[in-house]
């Protein structure tokens, strides 16, 4: 057992297992999430009931949970990854942090520019000062705070350590701003969809979102690995294996070329 | 050993007065501003004053922490300060308490004036100095953090806005209620409540969190 986990936790530093084991991660990741949008969003918005109250703008529900589920949870990711970094010096869990900061700040902003747009008709105005709204907001300047970081140091083991603490720290103050904010103001509806209680949603479009969610989770890794396989190239640019994969590609292109 | 540390930071500081004195007329400056820019009119400026002080309060603080490492860090006697036999943590929380007895302390005291000046109610007079002396302390903890991170980077000033103001917002959102609810006549001891249980959190964390910045800081 515990020969198995050290070969594994070898294994896990070793960018050339991790990008051969990601290009097979993102092929499955998607397809499941391509079938799993194509179901959800067609399904969402063409089949779905329109809300007795709302009618059909409600549909944008569709990305807007999903995308602030999300970037919530992709802070958290980036934090955990930051500190498996930190405690067990695995140098792949550093690059998927770093590449997780990007996606992560515009999932925050998707979700705020389609709660503005959906605010719209059902509030009558594009942003008001809610607990729910706010929250992202900071959430998206914590992302900000990460990025700034990452321009900010020239040395990338620096970086990658000082972000990793910045996105530590800041995932211990997510709860703590997240309620000062919620009571400090509440207009938002509460959360649609809650683990421990039923759904307040009728299954027809409740199950759709279901489907949309796991589907920007599938999406979401593949856009992760393949940022990071990107990054894992870049590094290792003047390693073996990266000049033999090159060199394959290249042969197989001009192969391609001639028939 | 710490003791010593401390003495030496308190008499640094205050043999450079004007550093002492900036964050204060910073504070002031700021706060003069929004009557300029809103309105003279005192009912107004009476119903934004706890906001306007915890925002200049919170500003001041800010811009005095670039002052807690640098002059170690660039003289060489921080990377000496880590390799002390007492953990890092304590020697960034002498750090914490000279920043909070030099630039959070004076801003307790002189909020009053700013209070008078704004028109701010009498009921607000005593939940303010009582957030500034409950929370000051929370703003200098977690500004270490920013402060261990950019200590080494040119680009410093900038980047350290960006990173702290986000956690200070727990801070700002429960002192400015504290005071509105004194100026309302309601009682403010569950906002006090909260504002000391954040300062516990940032006590165990930020001290920790500090140290191992000013490590990956000075790795290089």
């Amino acid at each position: 057992m515990w020969t198995r986990l050290k070969r594994l936790y070898h294994k896990m530093g070793s960018p050339k297992w991790f990008y051969q084991i990601s290009t097979l991660c993102s092929k499955w990741c998607m397809a499941v999430g391509s079938v799993l949008m194509l179901t959800g969003v067609v399904w969402g918005l063409a089949f779905a009931p329109a809300d007795y109250l709302q009618g059909n703008s409600f549909r944008i529900i569709y990305v807007h949970v999903p995308a602030s589920l999300l970037s919530q949870s992709a802070y958290i990711m980036m934090a955990v990854a930051g500190l498996v970094g930190l405690v067990w010096k695995m140098k792949m869990s550093f690059v998927v942090a770093k590449v997780i900061a990007p996606i992560g700040a515009s999932l925050a902003i998707l979700s705020l520019l389609t709660g503005a747009i959906w605010g719209k008709p059902t509030w009558g105005t594009w942003w008001v000062w809610d607990a729910r709204l706010t929250s992202m907001l900071i959430l998206l300047f914590l992302y900000f705070g990460v990025i700034a970081i990452y321009n900010a140091i020239e040395n990338d083991e620096m970086a990658n350590k000082a972000a990793a603490l910045l996105a530590i720290v800041g995932s211990i103050n997510i709860p703590v701003i997240k309620y000062s904010v919620e009571w400090w103001n509440t207009l938002h509806q509460p959360a649609t969809i809650t683990l421990s209680k039923k759904p307040t949603m009728a299954p027809e479009m409740f199950i759709p979102l279901v489907l949309t969610i796991f589907g920007f989770y599938c999406w979401f890794a593949v856009w992760v690995f393949a940022r990071a396989r990107n990054e894992v190239l870049l590094k290792e640019r003047r390693t073996k294996w990266v000049r033999a994969l090159v060199q394959a590609r290249q042969h197989k292109s001009q192969i391609g070329g001639d028939a | 050993m710490l003791i010593a540390l401390l003495k030496r930071d308190l008499l640094l500081a205050f043999r450079s007065r004007g550093d002492l004195l900036n964050p204060l007329m910073f504070f002031m400056v700021v706060a003069s501003l929004f009557p300029l820019a809103v309105s003279p009119d005192p009912a107004l400026l009476g119903s934004i004053a706890a906001g306007v002080i915890w925002v200049g309060a919170l500003l001041a603080a800010l811009l005095s922490l670039d002052l807690m490492f640098k002059g170690d860090y660039e003289d060489g006697s921080l990377e000496q300060m880590l390799l002390m036999p007492q953990p890092a943590m304590l020697m960034v929380l002498v750090k914490v308490l000279v920043h909070w007895l030099v630039a959070g302390l004076p801003l307790a005291f002189i909020a009053p004036l700013l209070g008078l000046m704004l028109g701010l109610a009498d009921g607000g007079f005593m939940p303010l100095i009582l957030s500034l002396l409950l929370a000051t302390p929370t703003l200098s903890l977690l500004g270490a953090i920013g402060a261990g991170l950019t200590v080494g980077l040119r680009k410093g000033g900038m980047l350290m806005p960006l990173l702290i103001l986000p956690l200070y917002i727990p801070v700002l959102i429960f002192a400015a209620s504290a005071v509105q609810a004194g100026v309302q006549g309601t009682s403010y001891l569950g906002h006090m409540a909260f504002l000391g249980a954040y300062l516990a959190l940032t006590l165990v964390v930020a001290p920790l969190a500090a140290a191992a910045a000013l490590r990956i800081s000075l790795a290089r």
